[in-house]
């Protein structure tokens, strides 16, 4: 058997016309001629692997990027942005020296062909996004998508999805402490497993990902370099350049939080003995990615001797061993002198660690093997010069039709036992039950600074033992509402999770997001995006906080069946004393119970229309972000001020949901009468956004009507805490026993 | 004067920093030990904390036990050091032979998290003199291996002997025989068991309740008063 000669840069050169399967990688035609064009002559084999992993839509954006920057050209003034769009995670600035790093990505598509590694490795790569800025990561959470909750299919995902965020990030020992689960069947054959992550540092530790200082050295750390994850590479590989090889390897990757965790602890330490000048870890595109990112965004050029990568796998070739995405390696950036001191650090923590490189005088990024330079590039054309792509986009020929079908004209309970039947039905209902099933399978205390945690508004962490400072996050998203207007239905997303974190006391700061669709060849599709990204970037812009980074999940989509355009928003907020944070739980009888804001009908996308009529249709709620904003701060104000007990947000299934989740939590009852103007239906049901419960102590009712009153917030009394029943006057009353009953059996039905 | 309260970390240790915080909530001094090292730096107790050691590879416990550390804290136990295992710390004191039975998955095949009712058994223990017997607690529980199990003589000696210290109530998590949640050797210096007390001792943090405070103030009481 012959070897084909070692592609090397000479080789390629001397040989312009070999046949390279740039196709079969992913890229277009044109694509490929453009990497021809840059280099001056064909790519080598490594070359044209790390173009073609680089250039992915995944790792490039290009389909949308040209909307993405709106994000920075409408960014808000914002004092606390640190760190912005482009690096490994956004920072912000939350007060007394301590900076927050947040991240949510997607880790979708690995997750339905292989539920338990898909989301474990989901955990993992966003975990190790938070390390490279140089935090401490403090907690995870997850916001998830399945398709209908009785469909057998789901009952093979959900339980794996579940089981790897839990197996994965209790093994890390970070707390999961939010997140959302939602069942519709448009994620059937696509589910969507967001994982999201924060970490804390102080504003001297944070971290770049770029490689400066010739003479520096590249050490790779972490795990051994194996075939997983590698997809396209095997076909260059092993069909052009050497036929003998295995070709097929599994494409999702393994993961092993154990590494993980060591990787963490041994790379916080380095930090602290600051001995990293750059550092980036290994994700998507592996070598490719690292190399070429850390050395197009330093001064200078890079080096790499790729046989000194230590393999799982000897047999594996340079082009695969770039495009491994093995998981829990990093790559980081060392001066010369300090190079033993990490390696030390390393062996403490039973790292491998390896010199694999140094920063060079040049521009250029050289790879070498076997003593040949199979890579010569400009590293920034590799990372950010890829294409980008004004993809056609274009209102729905159904979208008319769509929101002409008004959820406001579907029938209407007409007696009370009718009204009752359906609150039942709705509390009941897979996606208003209680999710406990699930997150009982997470840790939520380890670290010992969990304030709050799922069911709760939104997770919230205390960031310093003294002074009590803390960091509270939520995130949400409402496909439904987004498939019928997805400009409003993005500003939706963005407006209850502001909600939420201002519900439990924290100030808002900043935002990050993963934007799930279908694909961007579909000009439908293109357009929800377009729309969505839009409606993100200025109601950002209105409300203040600047979007700090995030992740774009395209070809979400079956056949022609596109998922409903689902951006998914994360807002971090702040809160100077944890000590001051307001639960969701009812806390004592006797208590008034407050709405918040105006109710309008708003049926369009509802969790009523959905449970009841199996109906999407109409508009969804309409957006106010200045009453979202001044709601906001009421909120805050109350909770400093110990002017309210308890405090829910209003969304998907309305007022009443609200009520029995804190009712439940609380274990205590509620009576509600129907305020003047309203019937009880829309009282109950009503999905208009900018609303929220509270609970005002007798002797703070005067002073808590006073501020709403001056700052203009309508403030209607519509109740009061009491007894084990949850009764609205004049209709039904509901035994907390019962509601308990319906809320919690569900899930473990369904999925148990 | 206060006591020298010992923490293992052990490579996939998670709740080290937590059980260090614990100590000094109580008044006690927290010190660091490494499992490589032998040396238990004079420490006056010892905890073995929660986590995934070794990731928890072959057994929950079973590489831990063979660490360096290890060689110290056994031979100390037995010579009466009190020694604490707190979830992984428990399970490898199993493995260890410092407390009898092991753990097995839970029966329900999850990890389960929660906050737990549990009943003080044994209120005579190093660790547990600051409640009262019969006292009822919560504690949060989390864990994927906590089914306690033992031979039938082993449990009727635990029985008989009253070295159950803590039993599930309510709801028994994870199917552990004879609902114990936690066990004590003859002498009462050696305590194990899966709930994590050091997550219950602030009303700010986690169930917002502080019942695992006294594990470390009855420990604290019997070193200064020693």
């Amino acid at each position: 058997m012959s070897r084909t000669p070692l592609d090397t840069v000479e080789h390629a050169a001397a040989t312009p016309d070999v046949e390279l399967p740039w196709a079969e990688l992913g890229l277009k035609k044109d694509e490929y001629e453009r990497v021809v064009e840059i280099l001056g002559r064909r790519p080598t084999g490594a070359e044209l692997a790390m173009y073609s992993v680089m250039w992915s839509e995944h790792c490039s954006y290009k389909s949308s990027k040209v909307h993405l920057r709106q994000f920075g050209e409408k960014a808000p003034e914002s004092d606390a942005m640190l760190v912005g769009i482009g690096e490994n995670a956004g920072v912000v600035d939350v007060g007394q020296g301590y900076a927050v790093t947040f991240k949510v990505e997607s880790h979708n598509h690995p997750s339905y062909v292989e539920p338990y590694q898909g989301a474990a490795t989901g955990v993992g790569g966003i975990v190790r996004d938070i390390i490279a800025m140089g935090a401490r990561p403090v907690a995870v959470v997850d916001p998830l998508r399945f398709g209908a909750a009785d469909h057998p299919d789901t009952k093979r995902v959900l339980p794996g999805v579940v089981a790897g965020i839990g197996g994965y990030g209790n093994c890390l020992g970070l707390p999961n402490i939010g997140g959302e689960v939602v069942f519709d069947a448009c994620y059937q054959g696509n589910p969507l497993v967001n994982a999201g992550a924060i970490g804390v540092m102080r504003h001297e530790d944070i971290h770049l990902a770029k490689a400066s200082g010739a003479g520096n050295k590249v050490i790779l750390y972490g795990a051994r370099t194996g075939g997983d994850g590698i997809g396209g590479a095997s076909i260059l590989a092993s069909e052009t350049f050497d036929d003998a090889k295995p070709s097929k390897r599994p494409a999702v990757q393994v993961g092993d939080p154990f590494q993980e965790k060591l990787l963490i602890e041994c790379t916080l330490e380095a930090f602290a003995e600051k001995l990293v000048v750059g550092i980036q870890d290994l994700g998507a595109a592996g070598l490719s990615c690292a190399t070429s990112e850390l050395a197009s965004n330093g001064s200078g050029g890079m080096r790499v001797t790729l046989d000194d990568v230590p393999l799982r796998d000897s047999t594996l070739s340079p082009e695969e061993i770039l495009m491994s995405e093995s998981q829990e390696r990093m790559c980081a950036v060392v001066e010369p002198e300090k190079v033993d001191r990490f390696l030390e650090i390393c062996d403490k923590w039973d790292v491998i660690a390896t010199v694999i490189g140094e920063v060079t005088d040049g521009d250029r990024l050289e790879i070498f093997w076997h003593g040949g330079k199979i890579v010569d590039v400009d590293p920034r054309t590799v990372a950010h010069d890829g294409p980008v792509y004004e993809r056609p986009y274009a209102r729905p020929s159904w979208q008319d039709e769509l929101q002409a079908d008004d959820a406001n004209k579907l029938p209407r309970p007409r007696t009370s036992d009718e009204l009752k039947d359906q609150v039942l039905k709705l509390v009941g209902s897979p996606n208003q039950a209680s999710k406990q099933w699930i997150t009982q399978q997470y840790d939520h205390f380890v670290q010992g600074n969990t304030v709050l945690a799922q069911p709760e508004d939104s997770g919230m962490i205390r960031v310093d033992e003294e002074t009590g400072l803390g960091v509270a996050i939520a995130t949400d998203g409402n496909g439904r509402y987004a498939k019928l207007d997805p400009y409003t239905g993005a500003q939706l997303a963005l407006a209850e999770a502001y909600r939420n974190v201002a519900t439990t006391g924290a100030k808002p700061l900043a935002v990050s997001d993963c934007l799930n669709f279908g694909s961007p060849e579909d000009p439908a599709v293109m357009w929800q995006f377009a729309e969505a990204v839009r409606g993100l970037a200025d109601g950002c812009q209105q409300l203040g906080t600047p979007v700090t980074g995030g992740n774009v999940s395209l070809y979400n989509q079956t056949g022609e069946a596109a998922i409903h355009p689902t951006p998914v928003v994360a807002v971090l907020g702040v809160i100077d004393d944890v000590a001051r944070r307001t639960p969701v739980a009812f806390q004592e009888d006797g208590q008034l119970l407050y709405l918040l804001g105006d109710t309008r009908e708003e049926f369009g996308g509802s969790a009523w229309s959905q449970v009841i009529h199996d109906h999407l249709g109409g508009l969804p709620p309409k957006v106010d972000l200045e009453r979202e904003r001044l709601l906001g701060e009421i909120l805050i104000s109350a909770s400093r001020d110990g002017m309210i007990d308890s405090a829910h947000d209003l969304s998907d299934g309305g007022l009443i949901q609200a009520v029995v989740e804190s009712a439940l939590l609380g274990r205590k009852g509620a009576r509600l009468i129907v305020p003047d103007g309203l019937d009880a239906f829309t009282f109950l049901f009503s999905e208009s956004a900018g609303r929220a419960i509270v609970a005002v102590p007798r002797s703070e009712e005067v002073r808590f009507n006073d501020m709403c009153g001056a700052r203009g917030l309508p403030a209607t009394r519509i109740g009061v805490i009491d007894g084990d029943t949850v009764e609205v006057q004049g209709e039904f009353a509901l035994p907390l026993a019962d509601l308990r009953e319906t809320h919690e059996a569900t899930i473990p039905a369904l999925l148990a | 004067m206060t006591a020298r309260i010992g923490v293992v970390t052990f490579p996939g240790s998670l709740d080290d920093r937590d059980t260090q915080r614990a100590i000094r909530v109580a008044g006690a001094e927290p010190v660091a030990l490494w499992h490589k090292d032998k040396d238990l730096k004079q420490v006056d107790a010892v905890v073995l904390c929660g986590g995934f050691s070794y990731g928890d590879y072959l057994r929950a416990g079973a590489i831990a036990r063979f660490s360096p550390v290890m060689d110290t804290v056994i031979d100390q136990a037995r010579a009466g050091l009190p020694v604490l295992g707190i979830c992984n710390g428990f399970q490898i004191l199993t493995e260890a032979h410092l407390l009898p039975g092991g753990m097995l998955g839970n029966d329900h095949l999850h990890f389960i998290c929660r906050d737990q009712k549990l009943r003080v058994e044994n209120a005579d223990t190093a660790w547990t003199t600051d409640y009262t017997a019969g006292q009822e607690i919560h504690i949060p529980l989390k864990n994927m291996d906590g089914r306690y199990v033992a031979d039938q003589r082993t449990l009727d000696e635990l029985e008989g002997e009253g070295r159950i210290a803590f039993r599930y109530l309510d709801v028994n998590p994870n199917g552990s025989l004879n609902d114990i949640a936690g066990i004590t050797n003859a002498a009462g210096n050696v305590v194990g068991l899966m709930p994590h007390p050091e997550h219950a001792v602030e009303s700010l943090i986690g169930t917002g309740r502080t019942d695992g405070l006294p594990f470390f103030t009855s420990i604290l009481k019997k070193l200064v008063n020693a």
